[in-house]
């Protein structure tokens, strides 16, 4: 049975999360971030877009430089 | 978002989903026996069926702006998991996805196991091979078609963009009895990936209460500008290429 309950979280982890946990994390802090933003009266569609040319790099160049690379 | 941008988006992300699972049905009908293959297969679209009559009304009843938190983040997600793969095998960083490679090596796992009947299935590894692929690859195309459909309000169209993806792809695998190596998949994944970011970007700000200058227009500049980042990095990974190629992520 925990094993079944494993392999069911693992198939929804290896399905949302994928490859890269940094990616989903950095997506989630970064909405948290715009709602925040847009709560004020500063603009907050800017930040998405920010945090796309951050985290794409970044997690690019996790990739290249894991072992075996 | 127009209905022709709706359509296009769900037609392309699906053909690359279909065109996987086409490739693993047919792995485990040739090497197997085809009618545990086809049996796994048409309880794998049941299921699915399932899902989107559950999931369906619901994901309707959703107020817009949740909706789109929840898809702009699954989406942003997702189309960053998509783009960053498609960057990597762009720049040679990691092996492409190779249908004929991915065929061969299913052939060779499947004909090495047992056979082993269950009740109406003469092929219990043949059926369960076919039933996972097709329930895996499935459950994206459903998430891309009540997603992108609800947040247009457009379900109808995305599934029956869906339907042509799948049946295009379906025909041409049961004519050829083959891979579908010619889908030029790589080049697919990497416009779906872009796609899938731009409208992520997009619905998640908005939905986290953002609001873009332009409002839907803001896309026309969006999807462009996440084309030529790519683009750029991809130029960039391949200058600084000087390895061997990753190869052990995963294959989709």
């Amino acid at each position: 049975m925990t094993q079944r309950i494993r392999a069911f979280a693992a198939f929804w982890y290896d399905f949302v999360v994928g490859d890269d946990w940094l990616i989903a994390v950095g997506v989630v802090v970064s909405l948290a971030l715009t709602y925040a933003l847009s709560r004020t009266a500063v603009p907050a569609w800017w930040l998405l877009p920010l945090a796309l040319v951050l985290l794409l790099p970044l997690s690019l160049w996790r990739a290249v430089r894991r072992p075996g690379h | 978002m127009g209905s022709e941008a709706l359509f296009i988006a769900v037609f392309l992300a699906c053909v690359v989903e279909a065109a996987e699972a086409t490739t693993i049905v047919l792995a485990a009908g040739t090497a197997r026996d085809w009618r545990s293959a086809t049996i796994g297969l048409a309880s794998a679209l049941a299921v699915l069926a399932v899902v989107v009559a559950a999931l369906g009304p619901a994901v309707s009843e959703v107020p817009l702006r949740g909706l789109r938190l929840v898809v702009g983040a699954l989406l942003l997600v997702f189309g960053l998991q998509w783009l960053r793969k498609a960057i990597l095998r762009a720049s040679g960083h990691q092996d492409r996805h190779d249908e004929d490679k991915i065929f061969a090596e299913e052939l060779a796992t499947a004909a090495a196991q047992s056979r082993r009947r269950v009740g109406l299935v003469p092929d219990w590894y043949g059926f369960t091979l076919s039933f996972k692929g097709v329930l895996l690859e499935g459950l994206e195309v459903v998430f891309i078609v009540l997603t992108f459909g609800a947040n247009q309000h457009d379900v109808g169209l995305a599934a029956i963009a869906a339907g042509c993806a799948v049946l295009l792809v379906a025909a041409a695998g049961l004519a050829i009895r083959a891979p579908l190596s010619r889908v030029p998949e790589n080049t697919m994944k990497f416009v779906v990936g872009i796609m899938l970011t731009a409208f992520g970007v997009f619905w998640g700000a908005e939905g986290a209460g953002a609001h873009w200058p332009g409002s839907d227009a803001a896309l026309l500049v969006l999807i462009p500008a996440v084309a030529g980042f790519a683009v750029i990095l991809v130029a960039l990974m391949r200058g600084s290429q000087r390895a061997a190629p990753v190869t052990a992520e995963g294959r989709g």
